[in-house]
């Protein structure tokens, strides 16, 4: 089996200051793969690079078979790679309806769209109730709920979200770490960026640790969430 | 109140005009934050490019026939210029600090007004085609066919615009490029393309605007882009730069605020030396101030606070 999506040996710069110093992984079709690590360990940057807003200063991407490092971002979302960046980045003054349209911006088939639309208004009604409000007015969670339904909409093959719980509610995380669970067993795969570590790995098939720029530990998601150093790192215990 | 109707006609023809020019500025900012000071060149050459496309017609052809085609030269050149201008001076610094481009549009300004000047031909004024007809009468209020021709391409321009906007893939693509660049990529969209239209739309309103401005004084000039794109730029500002109906709206105000000063304040007691035209650009700027203590964002502007 061929791996959907894989990294070799990536690397990318801030100018002279290397955020990334050569990682490599891969993603199997139908898998959660997590990227966790604390803040500043470069996964986001590791997704930034992955969906074309940066480039690499090193190293393969392949998607699919296909090498992507170095093309445009604007053409990697058209081959089925979506990613919902960092601190959710929705589109404040446009309606939620607006949002989700643009998401499927390189789609051609109107009634496809509109039926996409309805299963993001399924999976997550509020967005439904409120398709007119400008979407600045939503909670940080429905937000979140936006921007992955957005991602979405773009019918990806392989979802990236980039700390989807960050600064939600406890309820609020569950029902968007649920939600992930349930795309999944729909047959997507997913790409997770997460600084809450434990409910990361807890759903995740497989874990990478970052650290400053590196992979310092890989596993099955329930290894790693027993790993005794990953505990005592991330998960708070001594 | 002395003739009033007539110098708000005569404010709303000025302001027409300037809103034209200012949704150049406003577009472009919109986008990539950048103060185009070189589009009032753009404004220029429009006006350059009819004028060169009537010369070629010689006299004989009919204005009426001759002026749909100035329109498409005029519009063709300032969009070559605007297009050729993002492509080579400001997309190679779309990452270099602020100063860099805004040195470059100021250094671009100057070139394409010597590029201009450097034709052969009367260098301080060149001679522009007249409307026939008119002057027409409505009421106390005398105008010119000039002054129908700047309302309507206004009024024209801004509802085509609203429409772009809203309504047309294109204009979506613009809206989600100027709230937040990186997101609309990863939407798909080919920012790089939606800049160009930017600089494009902008461009085919200068070129009108320096047409109408040809039309209505009967002459242009190498430097008629440097006053009048610094009033459609505070016009701008006015209505809250980024927002192209606050564009035309700052445009209305400025040039009734000159049009308005121009004719008044010299009967306010003890400020008789201060309402000559000389001053309606001291007062255009009082007003610009104004609003700003007040208002910072422009009339139109939104506060900018939009993450949640």
């Amino acid at each position: 089996m061929t791996a959907l999506l894989e990294v070799e040996d990536l690397r990318v710069a801030y100018g002279k200051i290397e955020a990334v110093k050569g990682i490599s992984f891969s993603i199997e079709q139908g898998q959660i793969v997590t990227l966790i690590g604390t803040n500043g360990a470069g996964k986001s940057t590791t997704l930034r690079t992955i969906s074309g807003l940066l480039k690499p200063a090193g190293g393969t991407v392949r998607f699919n078979g296909e090498r992507i490092d170095g093309t445009a971002a604007n053409k990697i979302v058209g081959m089925g790679l979506a990613h919902s960046p960092e601190g959710r980045r929705i589109f404040a003054r446009m309606s939620i309806e607006e949002n989700l349209q643009l998401g499927a911006f390189l789609r051609r088939d109107p009634a496809g769209i509109q039926a996409d639309m309805d299963r993001a208004y399924t999976l997550f009604p509020i967005l439904g109730e409120r398709r007119k409000q400008a979407a600045g007015t939503l909670s940080g969670g429905e937000q979140q709920m936006l921007a992955m339904g957005r991602a979405l909409m773009s019918q990806p093959k392989l979802l990236m979200l980039d700390e989807p719980s960050m600064g939600l509610s406890p309820i609020m995380m569950q029902k968007i770490m649920s939600t992930i669970v349930e795309l999944r067993d729909q047959g997507m795969t997913i790409l997770l960026v997460e600084q809450n570590a434990q409910a990361a790995l807890s759903l995740a098939d497989r874990g990478h640790v970052m650290e400053i720029g590196k992979i310092s530990l890989s596993g099955t998601g329930a290894d790693l969430l027993h790993d005794e150093s990953v505990r005592k790192a991330y998960l708070g215990e001594d | 109140m002395h003739e009033l109707p007539q110098n708000l006609a005569n404010g709303l023809f000025l302001g027409a005009m300037y809103g034209l020019i200012a949704v150049g500025y406003t577009m472009v900012y919109g986008i990539i934050q950048l103060i185009n000071f070189a589009h009032g060149e753009i404004f220029m050459t429009g006006a350059f490019g009819a004028l060169a496309v009537y010369s070629k017609l010689g006299a004989n052809v009919s204005i009426w026939l001759a002026l749909p085609l100035m329109i498409v030269g005029g519009v063709a050149t300032a969009t070559l210029v605007a297009v050729l201008a993002e492509r080579f001076a400001y997309r190679p610094l779309r990452n270099a600090p602020r100063l860099a481009p805004l040195i470059t549009a100021i250094g671009l300004s100057i070139f394409l007004q010597q590029l201009v000047w450097g034709f052969p031909g009367n260098k301080s004024a060149r001679v522009f085609p007249q409307l026939p007809g008119g002057p027409f009468h409505l009421g106390s209020v005398v105008f010119q066919s000039a002054d129908i021709f700047v309302v309507v391409a206004a009024v024209l321009s801004t509802l085509f615009l609203a429409y772009f906007v809203r309504s047309t893939r294109t204009g979506r693509a613009m809206q989600a490029t100027a709230q937040d660049p990186d997101t609309a990529k990863l939407m798909g969209i080919d920012t790089d393309k939606v800049i160009v239209i930017a600089f494009a739309i902008g461009a085919v309103f200068a070129a009108i605007a320096g047409i109408s401005s040809g039309l209505r004084y009967g002459q242009i000039e190498y430097n008629m882009g440097f006053l009048n794109g610094l009033f459609a730029f505070t016009a701008a500002v006015l209505g809250g730069i980024g927002n192209i109906y606050g564009a035309m709206l700052g445009g209305l105000v400025l040039g009734l605020a000159q049009t308005l000063s121009a004719a008044y304040i010299q009967y306010i007691p003890g400020m008789s030396q201060f309402g000559s035209q000389d001053w309606s650009g001291v007062w255009a700027f009082v007003i610009l101030i104004l609003v700003l203590m007040f208002r910072p964002q422009g009339l139109l502007g939104e506060r900018v606070a939009d993450r949640a």
